[in-house]
């Protein structure tokens, strides 16, 4: 949940934005800090003889890169993920903006979106078991399930918000309807799009990981499950904080793509 | 009596947009247009002119193209108009300027639709750009630019692609008063140099004294053309002489006088 919170940096730092302390990379710095130091205290108080400090749960998360459990056991998770997040972010889009601009498409499609977003999709999981089997298929589309109706929605409400006027301006000026689709719909719609795959992609990383502890352990699944059952907390605890650090790292990196690609004024403000 | 009253005793121009018995209502049954017909002359100023929510930025619209009309017809250069067209470009109240692009590409975006290569449109929006008093302002981002700034560009933009008429809805509604004015005379300027039909839609009757040739007065929605006024005012003479020249200031005032009706 800490994803949401970095993706509107504009209002907050312009007042004390002079100070050193303000600068982005430092307030990151303190907030890791307090983080950090808050759960090492909280470990050793201790709350609970399933909750190691900070210190050993870092102890093991390198213990386990360096005997290459840790990296061996991403690559198996990131199997089910990636594909599942290319598939989602791909037919979640072309099939947002195609709901967008085509009123048919929205009323077949939409619905079906709408409800899978209210449903708790976990419960479909034993469904998904019982159809595709214990194998890869099934996690795959447990990321799906999880990821794309967020993608899809977004980039349906995204392409139907594209301002009016510009829509005008693009015909007035003769613009055929490929052009308008691809030089302004698209470029209109990309920041909430945008906001959709990282709401998505995040999704997508707990639905793997879903499908991991309740399908078959496998990957980053197992090192909780196994370490779970055999007490060893602070191997558990190192599996998760490294699959919410690669998440968090995978979603900054798609903003950054964003900034690249779609918006160059925000790179011009900077 | 010099520029103004030649032109009056000329023959009367030819007409470049004819409106012919335009009707139009909105699905839902609101009655905006009835029965309009004006004739706008070519390189004239026709200011289009009525109390708020009177249908005068559809009757621009569907001059322009943008909505179609629910009876009658729209007759531009001769032609009879069924969408947009390359003899007609619009200016918008609100710019529409496309915030991931510079003023550049802004501004040759209207050749970018028609295909025409990078350097070239480049070269033709360079000049505008320089001619609507941007210059140097080329690679800045639409949010970096004052709310005038941005409307220079936005006219740019209809001024790039060459058209005959420029239809222009509310150009200066969004803008502070100071930089209206600036931007008023500015566009007398720009009538003078470009030979153009101009389309004005605006609700500021000192605004439409000013700039106008012809002043059309619409009436209360369901709108129908209330009058017709041609303020015999000597251009020419700079912007201070105009706005305290006695026939400025009357017509404004009749103009007020014909329209206090249409309130409440």
């Amino acid at each position: 949940m800490t994803l949401i919170t970095e993706t509107v940096p504009a209002v907050r730092h312009t007042d004390f934005a002079a100070s050193p302390i303000a600068h982005p990379a430092m307030l990151w710095l303190i907030s890791a800090v307090v983080v950090c130091g808050a759960w090492e205290i909280a470990g050793h108080y201790p709350i609970s003889p399933a909750f190691p400090p900070f210190s050993d749960t870092m102890g093991a998360l390198f213990a386990m890169i360096l005997d290459g459990s840790l990296p061996r056991a991403l690559l198996i998770t990131l199997k089910p993920l990636s594909i599942g997040l290319i598939v989602s972010v791909f037919l979640g889009v072309g099939l947002g903006v195609l709901m967008g601009l085509n009123r048919f498409a929205e009323w077949l499609g939409s619905p079906l979106f709408i409800i899978a977003q209210s449903a708790p999709l976990a419960a479909l999981i034993p469904i998904l078991t019982f159809a595709y089997g214990i194998g890869l298929t099934s996690k795959i589309l447990t990321v799906c399930i999880m990821a794309m109706p967020v993608i899809v929605l977004n980039s349906l409400t995204a392409v139907r918000h594209t301002p009016a006027s510009l829509v005008e301006m693009g015909q007035s000026f003769l613009g055929s309807r490929w052009q308008l689709i691809l030089k302004i719909i698209l470029p209109a719609a990309s920041p909430v799009i945008f906001a959709g795959l990282r709401l998505g992609c995040a999704a997508g990383f707990i639905g793997v990981i879903l499908a991991e502890l309740l399908i078959t352990p496998t990957g980053i699944g197992d090192i909780i499950t196994y370490n779970q059952s055999i007490a060893e907390y602070e191997n558990m605890y190192a599996a998760i904080f490294a699959i919410i650090v690669f998440s968090v790292v995978f979603i900054m990196l798609l903003e950054r793509l964003e900034a690249v690609m779609f918006r160059p004024e925000k790179r011009a403000i900077s | 009596m010099t520029a103004a009253a030649a032109a009056k005793n000329q023959p009367t121009p030819r007409s470049m947009v004819e409106v012919r018995h335009i009707s139009k209502t909105y699905p839902g049954g609101v009655e905006a247009l009835n029965d309009i017909s004006i004739d706008f002359a070519e390189g004239q100023l026709t200011s289009l002119l009525g109390p708020s929510g009177c249908g005068k930025t559809t009757l621009l619209k569907i001059i322009a193209g943008l909505i179609p009309a629910s009876s009658g017809e729209v007759m531009v250069d001769g032609r009879v108009v069924t969408g947009p067209g390359p003899e007609r470009a619009f200016v918008f109240q609100d710019f529409a300027l496309m915030p991931w692009a510079n003023v550049m590409r802004n501004v040759a975006f209207g050749l970018e639709l028609k295909g025409v290569a990078r350097s070239e449109r480049e070269a033709v929006a360079e000049k505008y750009i320089a001619s609507v008093g941007l210059k140097g302002f080329e690679k800045a981002y639409p949010h970096e630019l004052s709310g005038g700034m941005r409307q220079r560009a936005g006219l740019a933009r209809a001024l790039a692609v060459n058209a005959k008429v420029l239809l222009m809805d509310e150009p200066f509604s969004a803008v502070d008063e100071q930089t209206r004015r600036k931007f008023q005379e500015d566009l007398l300027e720009l009538i003078a140099r470009e030979r153009k039909t101009f389309l004005f839609v605006t609700h500021s009757i000192e605004e439409a004294v000013y700039v106008s040739d012809r002043i059309i007065i619409l009436s209360h929605r369901p709108s129908q053309v209330s009058s017709i006024v041609e303020p015999a005012i000597v251009r020419g003479g700079g912007p201070d002489r105009i706005r305290r020249d006695p026939a400025y200031l009357d017509t404004v005032e009749s103009i007020w006088q014909s329209l206090k009706r249409y309130l409440d």
